[in-house]
């Protein structure tokens, strides 16, 4: 779909920071309150906004550290519908925050969040292994987060100029 | 301890300091300033360029390169030229690579005046070009800009020139107004510039951060190429102020001779920050790009919100400034700010630094944060509230 050139600037902003509000958004871009309210509408209806979230640092908050697991899957794809079905398998249960399909060595990334290494260590071994399809499974579990998403979790912020310059 | 004769030159003893200078010292003193008062990107420089420079010391680049910089650099400047604004200059003859833009303006001045030559300064501008000029041993003839948006107007141009008259110069976009010259307007200029067989120093520091309407080059105005003098450089389209970097392109004749005075007095310019600057044409249009499109909806919320306010602001073509007028409030520029940065701490500066014409004015850097933006505009809301007549 196409867009024009504020609507993309409108996505590209809420992308950074989806708490701008419709008056600073209407301010950037150049457009009327009710012009942007009228963009955000179909931008949300066509799916094009999926959803407005936070990037949140877990790590942070004691008791809610978690952890997260990057597994690689390897699957027998199926005639006629190839990887989706094995795909909407996996992705329906709730622990698995992502689902791509990659080229290479094995087939799909699956992202897993859960509250310890057990957890995930059942889920991998109860639920995702024993899956009709799938052949392997390798498990690589993430020790620090640096960046995520485009942010930098520990951004260096401080301004480093001077006041006031010519 | 002084000498008899008193050991300061005339010509320096004469320039008065900066007037930004007092804000400066005003300002650096206080806690939780939120300052518009910048002249320079709130970017830091994009990592690849960082890296690259680092790369150049860990392998040991750390001597001098030619006196007008690295050929690699040059040619990469004259591609960037051609490409991006359409003029063509010899690598080899007519591009110096130059300590900042300012070291260019510099270099040309001295290289261009006589004694009591004059050159017509238009104002507002960047601070440093009256005192140049005058350094150079001319004489510098102030052009104040209509202060509607700040454009030149070719009859005030025509009628400052006398038979000294040796150069305009011009700086588009513009600082501290962001006014952008377009096509038209350049071509007045150049037509006066023909008539009257005058250079134009044209500072083109500000090129790549415009919103509107695509940039022209004073040196691709017809004919022009001959009698301008292209100041650029890395600082603020790369965010690249602090490394040092500038350039500046001429005719053969006026290159050789600015090179002359560049290789007494300077030497060349950083190497470190001139592999910086290759690796910035070569691989830093990307960040450059989205460094604009933050700019453009900045210099949007903010020409809006003082519009808003009451301050009248037009909408400049370019740079990171916005010029609002303060007039409604009775108060001087000079007054304003400073009791804007007593009051509510929010730091501009006072427009009247840049020129006469700049009174009644004061000059706001959106190169900092949205969220900063947003905390200075609503303070400043506070404050015309408080000084409400």
């Amino acid at each position: 779909m196409q867009l024009t050139d504020k609507e993309l600037e409108i996505v590209e902003i809420l992308e950074k920071d989806s708490r701008t509000s419709n008056e600073d958004l209407a301010a950037m871009t150049s457009l009327t309150v009710s012009e942007t309210e009228e963009v955000l509408k179909k931008l949300e209806d066509q799916k094009i906004i999926v959803r407005y979230t936070s990037i949140v640092d877990w790590s942070k908050i004691s008791g809610h550290e978690g952890v997260t697991a990057m597994i690689d899957v390897k699957v027998t794809p199926k005639r006629g519908v190839g990887f989706d079905e094995i795909a909407k398998r996996i992705y329906r249960f709730k622990e698995v925050k992502s689902v791509y399909l990659m080229s290479g060595a094995y087939d799909l990334s699956v992202i897993i969040e859960g509250q310890s290494m057990n957890e995930v260590a059942r889920f991998v071994s109860q639920k995702l292994s024993t899956l009709d399809s799938v052949i392997s499974t390798t498990t690589h579990f993430i020790l620090k987060k640096y960046k995520h998403d485009g942010t930098i979790f520990e951004p260096d912020e401080e301004d480093k100029r001077i006041v006031v310059s010519p | 301890m002084k000498t008899k004769k008193g050991y300061l030159s005339r010509t320096v003893n004469e320039l008065k300091p900066s007037g930004i200078r007092r804000f400066f010292d005003l300002a650096s003193g206080m806690e939780g300033v939120v300052s518009l008062g910048v002249g320079e990107p709130d970017f830091v420089t994009p990592w690849t360029v960082r890296e690259a420079a680092i790369l150049s010391l860990e392998e040991g680049y750390t001597s001098y390169t030619a006196n007008a910089g690295l050929l690699e650099l040059r040619e990469e400047i004259a591609t960037y030229l051609t490409k991006n604004f359409n003029v063509t200059y010899n690598p080899k003859s007519e591009i110096i690579v130059t300590v900042g833009a300012s070291q260019a303006i510099d270099i040309a001045l001295r290289s261009i005046l006589d004694p009591d030559d004059e050159v017509l300064v238009v104002e507002p501008c960047f601070v440093s070009y009256s005192p140049l000029v005058s350094l150079a041993g001319g004489t510098p003839i102030p052009v104040q800009a209509e202060a509607d948006g700040f454009k030149i107007s070719p009859d005030k141009l025509r009628a400052a020139i006398t038979p000294k008259t040796k150069a305009i110069m011009i700086c588009s976009p513009n600082n501290p107004t962001g006014t952008m010259l377009n096509r038209k307007e350049l071509e007045e200029i150049a037509a006066i510039a023909k008539e009257s067989d005058l250079l134009v120093i044209s500072d083109e520091i500000y090129a790549e951060l415009v919103y509107d309407e695509s940039y022209t080059s004073m040196a691709a105005i017809e004919g022009m190429k001959d009698r301008t003098i292209l100041i650029s450089g890395f600082s603020k389209g790369f965010a690249m102020t602090g490394w040092r970097l500038g350039f500046v392109c001429a005719p053969e004749e006026l290159s050789q001779a600015m090179l002359k005075v560049h290789q007494y007095a300077m030497m060349c310019a950083p190497t470190m920050a001139q592999y910086a600057g290759l690796e910035a044409l070569k691989n830093g249009n990307d960040e450059v790009d989205e460094m604009r499109k933050s700019y453009r909806r900045r210099r949007n919320y903010m020409v809006s919100s003082f519009n808003e306010l009451g301050l009248e602001c037009h909408s400049p073509g370019g740079a990171f400034y916005v010029f609002p007028s303060i007039k409604s409030t009775g108060l001087t520029s000079d007054q304003f700010a400073e009791q804007l940065l007593i009051e509510e701490k929010v730091a501009v500066v006072p427009g009247n630094v840049f020129g006469e014409s700049g009174e009644g004015y004061v000059r706001c850097s959106y190169a900092a944060s949205i969220e900063q933006l947003q905390e200075a505009i609503k303070r400043i809301r506070r404050f015309l509230k408080n000084h409400q007549k």
